[in-house]
């Protein structure tokens, strides 16, 4: 195959589609050009699960390990734990395209589940805050080619968004932006004095937990309302406050990118509905934008197929045979710390190593069914491990960018690996023939 | 009695590129630590250097043993751990009626430890028993 062009990175939200790799043998084998040390890692692959498998139950001479068997026997053994679940969650779908996430939609609709995505424990408060004020958004190409101040709040692009300064805004040249960096300005306002830190015209190291004071005295600021504001705010000197506030009015076109510093405090969505009221006071004064910086590489994806199919975009129950929206309730950290789940499907996500230990707990003791390419911690709990090719790599697929812009993931080499897609809709089967012959037993 | 402290977690570059290799060493490595400032390690008696150097991490919802690692850019007063399961196991499930559980902003108490931090494996093995 040799050498191939505009390959698109799944790994996180920035969705980089300039990449250039080299693939031979059915294998890729270098990274040439264009991906961050994080997408390369994620395109050289890693350690695979090797087989679909089922735990044996422990006891009675049996082992409490996994057992390797065939694709058939764990997806009707997934069909079985689900179909006989009375509250099932299925939960993950942001690092997999959105083909298999609308039959995750379907599956859910099928046995009255609930359905949530790994929104919920990273940018689901950035979601409930634009339900409630709206978003003055823009793409990522209109701060490429227009901005001249960038602010990251809360969000450390140096590590976990590696290419996006590059790409898309600081670093980056467009077409009102030809002198990059020369003749742009960047403001990071964080707690720790990070990589990204470290690069900024201004930093605001900030006390843990005062963003929300801290939005408040820029919103003065902007507004006019100087003599309200005391001289320190969150760890912030008045002098720097109004040093960021004259950049913010100076400005051509000013962009704000918010990460989990935001959304992981106390305040939860109050601090991005002031960090979205930020961005309109400063509409007084220029152009501003704003812009979550999503993680997965398809978790808008995930917000998008779910919104289109259900009317909501995460944290919807389909048990009342209507979907039901209610984050704080039906979230999957919520659902698990109070043990009302009794089966869960894990799909493209890790909540043995992401979720918290108390939600852990109890998904450690429930049935499990993980559809994933690499062994995790989930792995070690899990059921019914079914693995799935790696989308980007192994199958291809529409995912959608931070900014909402659907990209098509490439496939490079062939597998023996099933796509997600292609399992969940065979799980799917699998529940209505099981429904079908006990309807018919019901007769 | 271990000095107060408030909790973070969050990603950084080597634990973004072990997502998919989470049972590895290089995982374990950068993930199953606590970044500190140099005053609060000294306070906790932990050597500068001492790349041995282990703390215990207790809040209100767990406790977990993680390797010591100096970072400069982290505030007096603040403990860093890289989000994953060692993180995950003091942090708490509170969601606020948000559906996001407190991640940062922890209060938390560290101490040094001569106790061994868990690998992968263990560490899920706790939650099943």
């Amino acid at each position: 195959m040799g050498e191939v062009t505009d390959v698109v990175c799944s790994l996180c939200g920035c969705v980089c589609d300039d990449i250039v790799v080299e693939v031979e043998d059915n294998e890729v084998k270098k990274v040439k050009k264009g991906a961050c040390a994080v997408g390369k890692s994620k395109l050289m692959g890693h350690g695979r699960i090797k087989s679909p498998a089922v735990r044996e139950r422990k006891g009675e001479g049996e082992s409490g390990e996994l057992r390797e068997c065939s694709y058939d026997e764990a997806i009707k053994k997934a069909a079985e734990i689900l179909a006989a679940a009375r509250r099932p969650l299925l939960y993950g779908w942001s690092s997999t395209v959105c083909e298999a996430d609308k039959v995750g939609v379907e599956l859910a609709e099928e046995i009255g589940a609930v359905i949530d995505n790994t929104a919920s424990v990273c940018h689901g408060p950035s979601v409930l805050a634009i339900q409630d004020v709206g978003l003055p958004s823009c793409t990522l190409g209109e701060v490429k080619n227009r901005a001249d101040l960038v602010i990251y709040w809360g969000a450390n692009p140096a590590a976990a968004h590696a290419n996006h300064m590059k790409r898309y805004s600081f670093i980056s040249k467009g077409f009102w932006t030809a002198e990059g960096k020369k003749a742009k300005k960047l403001v990071v306002v964080d707690v720790r004095k990070t990589a990204t830190a470290k690069m900024a015209d201004v930093f605001l190291q900030i006390e843990q937990g005062k963003d929300y004071l801290v939005f408040s005295a820029l919103r003065a600021l902007l507004y006019g309302y100087e003599d309200v504001v005391p001289d320190e705010v969150g760890g912030v000197s008045k002098e720097e406050l109004l040093e960021v506030v004259k950049m913010m009015k100076e400005a051509k076109f000013g962009m704000t990118f918010f990460g989990m510093g935001v959304t992981h405090t106390g305040g939860r969505h109050n601090n991005i509905v002031n960090a979205i009221q930020m961005t309109r006071a400063a509409h007084t004064h220029t152009k501003f934008s704003i812009m979550p910086m999503r993680g997965h590489y398809n978790v808008a994806g995930i917000n998008q197929v779910c919104t289109w199919e259900t009317g909501f975009p995460f944290a919807v129950d389909l048990s009342r045979g209507y979907p039901w929206y209610n984050p704080g309730e039906l979230s999957a950290t919520d659902l698990l710390i109070r043990r009302e789940c009794d089966a869960a499907l894990i799909i493209a996500s890790d909540p043995g190593a992401h979720f918290p230990g108390e939600s852990v707990r109890h998904l450690a003791k429930i049935p499990v069914i993980q559809i994933d390419p690499f062994p995790n911690p989930t792995t070690e709990f899990a059921d019914v491990v079914i693995p799935a090719a790696v989308s980007g790599v192994e199958a291809e697929g529409n995912v959608y960018r931070m900014d909402n812009i659907p990209i098509r993931l490439r496939k490079l080499v062939e597998t023996e690996y099933l796509a997600d897609e292609e399992i969940v809709a065979r799980i799917l089967n699998e529940v209505r023939a099981i429904k079908e012959k006990e309807g018919k037993e019901g007769e | 009695m271990g000095t107060k402290v408030n909790l973070i977690s969050g990603r950084t570059i080597v634990q973004g590129q072990n997502l998919d290799n989470k049972l590895s060493e290089k995982y374990f490595d950068e993930v199953a630590t606590c970044e500190m400032s140099k005053a609060d390690l000294e306070r906790l008696g932990v050597a500068a250097g001492d790349s041995a150097a282990r703390v215990k991490v207790r809040t209100s919802f767990g406790e977990v043993v993680v390797k010591a690692k100096e970072n400069a850019g982290t505030p007096a007063g603040i403990a860093f751990i890289p989000m994953g399961p060692w993180a995950n196991a003091v942090v708490s499930g509170e969601t606020h009626g948000a559906g996001m559980p407190s991640y940062k902003g922890i209060d938390a108490e560290v101490e040094k430890t001569e106790e061994e931090v868990l690998r992968v494996k263990e560490l899920m093995q706790t939650y099943k028993e």
